[in-house]
């Protein structure tokens, strides 16, 4: 069902996301635009970037973001003016800050630990063959000595 | 024809084969205790009953759409009289009461499937085993008939549906959501072996390959429902995505990488009888992220704004039933994991330290997505800080794991159980290591841009492909060629089967970096007759016209599409408009290649009477869901492999004189 979440966001207007006349004259300050708003979340979609948005909201953004990049911010700034604005909640690519460290260091870490352990398990020394037990001794004489 | 009472017989039986579940959930479970055989021998004809009884169930309610009872409420909800045929029987599992019916209906046909299959396995075992694969029935049934019963009646039913949302109303419905589930439930299967197993207190390699299949073929479905869900986006949501990192994508991509883990870890346990309590919490884990799925997906939790399946209440069921098997599996895990001791020994370089290495990679992949899923609401909870952790984290994080994969995959693959040499191994590879090398250079001097996505992807993908190829070459022996390739073809099918699963992944890898990569994007505003080049195609828009549909209007525009002078093709795209939804949609048009797809958009009217046109040229963008078909495909070569198909006679012997546990 996975893919009908996504689906049923789409609902309310027409899939469209970019419009023609959003898009800036200078293909470089465009290209700019496009990378960033991939990273920015339509604060009323699950899920999406205003990129892919098509919410009339993800519009407005998306032609805010290129009147800061216009207008000569650098790429943090942009992005930085729409946090300031519309909260951290738009970043699709959460700071590594405060609590959020967590988020960024648990992978690494839980693989370092990972190595670890499995190192360790690939050297452990296991005995190869303890021989035979107590029990298997006593049988092994009954049935020789039989 | 509709029959009133046909329906309260489906109800009846979903009730009786919840009844049916508790007692098999209880009595082979005493009598498998107490060695009581004919208590264990009940466990068999209650699956099958359990089976037949949903199947009926499902049956009816699939008969109460098709002729648009709307005396159910779940039919006058999602369907409509006038809706196609195809749409009011996949209309059946569109929606979450009905869905979860399916769900019922694929779970208890693995359990039947283990009853009929399972002769080879010891009497207790398999009593077990079914007593748990019940425990998981009970749980669901309940949740069925408690929360979502597919079956409640409206009093005064409604002269007609409110039809089935638009976007579902695709082909891709009919396959992908019963291909999933038949992979989320059937990593339950291996979650009742890895119970049953350590109830007995014993694993061993008789285990481990009893295990495999159903890891293996739930695997497989999960690859193909995952792989069928990806398609379907990228056709249907009109920009050509195919993967968003969306929680409920996520829900069904980490019981993937884990049941990948497990595959290879099961054949460690059978081959070498080692990792045994590795792979027994690896079985507990893949149905766990299974629950977990069931849980983001139904209760909403993690996606607050989409519609389906949205309520706290089943969530919170769903939650518990997620606490109960997980903590009581833990438990059971903790308690008795201590007497799964390992026996095969085995160097550092050696195939089985390999495994480990992709089990670590595997693994903590998985938790990579598991924390990024579930950090906003972490961060929420504790932190107080909305956040959103979105498709840029995903990307930065989670690709190294795959990267490292793919780098290590052929090397690992190619070294002997026990003790390798890194040496033969290199040496077999060196010639594919200079060609992925050179070919990444090529890529990197043909494309345009400096970015490196492109021609890493090339260097993994011949790097991977290449790996599969030179093992299979390399266990032919040092005849001739003609010897050689003969011999290749009578190596086990599980040979193939591992080669070519790992040339799906090689492929999947090359068209995700390289679609990626070297996409090409136009946006414009045409006026009919107006000509566009893009690439090297040229684009024509011919005229746009209305027409009526089934259920729907549509706007279909025709475009065709030239290289110099020769049309390649006539495309139409369409916006539709549903009108008892009241929804539009868009329907791209797309042109099929091996080397490129090209996806065509229409858009709305513009105020200069032309048309908003989306053009995007992705190459190589089948490769990706071709190399999961490969992958599914090397799943299939290697579940029919002699050793599984006579496993079970062979099983039979070594169980008659098991030996106590290790």
């Amino acid at each position: 069902m996975k893919r009908l979440a996504i689906i049923l966001l789409f609902l309310a207007s027409p899939l469209w996301a970019v419009d023609p006349n959003e898009i800036l004259d200078d293909p470089v300050l465009e290209e700019r635009a496009r990378s960033l708003s991939q990273e920015l979340r339509c604060p009323v979609c699950r899920n999406e970037s205003i990129d892919e948005s098509n919410a009339t909201l993800a519009q407005e953004l998306r032609i805010v973001l290129r009147e800061r990049i216009v207008a000569g911010d650098t790429d943090q700034q942009a992005l930085d003016f729409m946090v300031a604005r519309y909260g951290e909640f738009v970043m699709l690519r959460p700071d590594a800050r405060g609590a959020n460290l967590i988020l960024w260091l648990a992978a690494p870490a839980m693989l370092l630990i990972a190595l670890i352990v499995g190192w360790s398990t690939i050297r452990a020394k296991r005995p190869v063959d303890e021989g035979l037990t107590e029990a298997e001794k006593a049988e092994l004489e009954k049935i020789l000595g039989s | 024809m509709s029959c009133p009472m046909l329906i309260e017989l489906g109800h009846f039986a979903l009730i009786l084969a919840f009844g049916i579940a508790i007692i098999q959930m209880i009595v082979p479970m005493v009598g498998a205790h107490r060695g009581n055989a004919g208590w264990m021998a009940m466990a068999e004809p209650a699956a099958t009953a359990q089976f037949l009884l949903a199947a009926f169930s499902f049956a009816v309610l699939t008969w109460a759409f098709v002729t648009s009872d709307f005396s159910l409420q779940l039919v006058y909800q999602n369907s409509h009289t006038d809706k196609p045929m195809i749409y009011k029987i996949t209309g059946v599992w569109g929606n979450h009461e009905g869905s979860m019916l399916l769900w019922m209906v694929i779970l208890t046909l693995v359990g039947a499937c283990a009853a009929w299959v399972g002769d080879g396995l010891p009497a207790r075992l398999r009593a077990r085993v079914l007593a748990v694969q019940a425990s998981i029935a009970v749980a669901f049934f309940a949740f069925v008939l408690f929360t979502s019963n597919p079956f409640l009646r409206l009093e005064v039913p409604p002269l007609n549906g409110r039809d089935l949302n638009p976007l579902l109303q695709d082909p891709g419905l009919a396959f992908h959501p019963p291909f999933l589930y038949l992979g989320y439930v059937g990593l339950s299967m291996s979650f009742s072996f890895a119970i049953a197993a350590l109830i007995e207190g014993r694993v061993d390699a008789a285990w481990g390959r009893w295990v495999r299949p159903w890891t293996l073929a739930a695997w497989m479905f999960l690859t193909v429902g995952i792989a069928l869900g990806s398609w379907w986006a990228y056709y249907e949501l009109g920009w050509g995505g195919f993967w968003f990192w969306d929680p409920v994508e996520n829900a069904s991509f980490m019981p993937w990488l884990i049941a990948a883990a497990l595959l290879h870890s099961a054949i460690v346990v059978e081959k070498r009888e080692a990792l045994k309590s590795w792979t027994i919490l690896l079985a507990i884990m893949a149905f766990g992220f299974s629950l977990l799925g069931a849980f983001i997906v139904r209760s909403g939790v993690l996606t607050s704004v989409h519609a389906f399946a949205n309520d706290p209440e089943r969530g919170m069921l769903i939650l518990i039933i997620l606490a109960i098997f997980l903590g009581g599996a833990l438990t059971l895990f903790a308690i008795r994991a201590g007497a799964m001791e390992s026996k095969g020994v085995f160097s550092t370089v050696s195939r089985e330290s390999a495994l480990i290495l992709n089990n670590i990679l595997l693994s903590v992949s998985c938790f990579v997505v598991f924390i990024g899923t579930i950090w906003p609401l972490v961060s929420e909870l504790l932190f107080d800080r909305t956040l959103s952790v979105g498709p840029p984290f995903f990307d930065a994080a989670f690709t190294p794991f795959m990267v490292a994969l793919a780098i290590a995959l052929p090397l690992g693959s190619i070294l002997a159980w026990k003790r390798g040499t890194l040496g033969r191994a290199s040496k077999s590879l060196v010639g594919w290591l200079v060609l992925s090398i050179a070919m990444a250079g090529l890529a990197y001097a043909i494309q345009s841009g400096n970015s490196a996505l492109g021609p890493i992807g090339v260097a993994l993908g011949v790097w991977v492909v290449g790996g599969a190829i030179a093992d299979l070459w390399m266990r032919s022996g040092r005849d001739t060629l003609a010897d050689r390739l003969r011999r290749m073809t009578r190596l086990p099918r599980a040979d193939w089967g591992k080669a070519v699963a790992h040339i799906g992944m090689g492929v999947t890898i090359f068209g995700i970096a390289a679609m990626l990569a070297w996409e090409k994007e136009d946006i414009r505003v045409a006026q009919i007759g107006d000509t566009w080049e893009v690439g090297q195609f040229e684009f024509r828009l011919d005229g746009v016209n209305q027409g009526e549909g089934p259920n729907y209007l549509t706007t279909m525009a025709d475009i065709s599409v030239w290289r110099g002078d020769r049309q390649i093709g006539d495309l139409h795209p369409e916006k539709r408009f549903y009108q008892v939804a009241n929804m539009p949609t868009t329907e791209a048009a797309i042109i099929n290649g091996v080397i490129r797809d090209i996806y065509v958009v229409i858009g709305d009217p513009q105020e200069n009477g032309g048309w908003a046109v989306r053009i995007y040229l992705k190459p190589f963008a089948n490769w990706i869901w071709g190399g999961a078909i490969l992958m599914a495909l090397g799943g299939c070569f290697s579940l029919s492999d002699r050793r599984l198909r006579v496993g079970a006679a062979s099983a039979k012997k070594t169980t008659a004189k098991a030996v106590p546990a290790e």
